[in-house]
């Protein structure tokens, strides 16, 4: 009966959803033009870099917070019990991960260079630097992390705080998170590099903190 | 019928699938799957209607960007909190409420 | 309709049909597997939609941390020595 029901009203859901979309007219707010228009002033030469760090700069602070929010939960809820998992068995996975890391390191620092005139930018670097973590793990170069040290919380919350510290500091000179005209290219750079630091260490940290593994540790 | 019409109205059904799925599936690991599939659904809306004009729409594909993060991290800490109620009770589905 | 629309229609069916297959699928490890070949397939309907941005995201982040958040918890559960009915 209640499969029934939520078929039914799916359905009708998908319907109505899929008619208005077909019969969608054009809005009379069209950004694109306010975006390609004020692109020179906004530091970048790439729309969506420009709309995540300028035009919605405030969104990325909150998606910020939003994954420390997260991580903090589940530093709030991680067993203390963990059993040590048997290290990699044979070589050759250590021995494919040790040259594909710094590989990853610099194709993180080429999306973060690439971000302010190509596709690219602070999330994509931010995401290769967790996989290398993720991937650093899984081959058995670097341990679980069961209790984080200072440079390890500092390097989570810097990305979070830089931002904010650059957002209150516009505040003397505008409004919040509004940036000078002439630093603007500088002070992004500054905020997406400190960013892909922190988010490589916040998603790497999704799945090391959870994880039962020690490494291998050599 | 072009190119975003079509992934935007696949991803209306992906949203039907993974809220009937949240509704109807007891396994908590299936319901994170489906919420996941939900978040996919609502990407693929977006993106798709941003495609209406000729060059596409930068604003959606932000907003998608930070969805697309916001979601890993909302299913890293869904999975932890499934552990440990795993570990607490040693079940996988939600206990049923005895009413009066 | 041109060849780029077969593409399309091509892939978005691939889309739902492996979303349909991860839910529906007793065995929860062939669950979480094929949500991670769902998350490549969007991957590549990011490419079809001009937004290079958000496949390398999604490339990255939904089908990679994603994948192994889910396959760790998986073990974690000893979900995948007993499959689950659906039901």
């Amino acid at each position: 009966m209640k499969k029934l029901l939520v078929l039914i009203a799916g359905l009708s859901f998908a319907a109505i959803l899929g008619t208005a979309m077909f019969a969608l007219e054009s809005t009379p707010v069209d950004l694109r033009l306010e975006v390609s228009a004020n692109l020179p002033l906004s530091g970048v030469d790439h729309e969506v870099t420009a709309v995540l760090l300028n035009y919605r700069g405030y969104d990325t602070l909150l998606e910020i917070a939003v994954l420390l929010l997260a991580l903090l939960g589940i530093l709030a809820v991680m067993p203390f019990d963990r059993t040590i998992a048997p290290p990699a068995d044979g070589p050759v996975l250590p021995i494919l991960a040790r040259p594909a890391i710094p590989l990853m390191v610099i194709v993180a620092l080429y999306l973060l260079w690439a971000g302010a005139f190509k596709p690219g930018g602070a999330f994509q670097a931010g995401a290769v630097l967790g996989a290398a973590g993720v991937l650093a793990h899984l081959t058995g170069l670097v341990p679980g992390w069961h209790r984080p040290r200072l440079w390890l919380r500092s390097g989570l919350a810097a990305g979070f705080a830089v931002f904010l510290c650059v957002a209150t500091a516009t505040l003397g000179h505008g409004a919040f998170l509004e940036y000078p005209r002439p630093l603007a290219g500088a002070l992004i750079l500054l905020i997406e590099a400190t960013l892909t630091l922190s988010l490589g260490f916040c998603l790497s940290g999704l799945f090391l903190l959870l994880s039962k593994g020690e490494g291998d540790k050599s | 019928m072009s190119t975003g019409l079509i992934f935007a109205f696949t991803g209306v059904l992906l949203f039907v699938m993974g809220i009937s799925g949240v509704l109807l599936l007891t396994h908590l690991l299936r319901r994170i799957l489906a919420f996941n599939l939900m978040g996919s659904g609502v990407f693929l809306i977006l993106v798709g209607l941003a495609q209406r004009y000729d060059i596409p729409d930068a604003v959606p594909q932000a907003m998608v960007l930070t969805g697309i993060v916001v979601a890993v991290a909302a299913t890293a800490l869904a999975l932890t909190l499934t552990r440990h109620y795993f570990t607490l009770t040693g079940r996988c589905d939600l206990a049923e409420t005895e009413d009066g | 309709m041109t060849l780029e629309h077969y593409f399309d229609i091509v892939l978005a069916l691939a889309l739902l049909w492996s979303a349909w297959q991860s839910l529906i699928t007793p065995k929860l490890d062939r669950a979480v597997i094929l949500f991670i070949s769902f998350g490549l397939l969007l991957t590549l309907a990011w490419a079809r939609l001009d937004a290079p941005d958000i496949a390398l995201a999604e490339a990255a982040i939904g089908a990679g941390l994603t994948g192994v958040l889910l396959l760790d918890a998986l073990g974690a559960l000893g979900a995948s020595k007993h499959s689950r009915k659906r039901q």
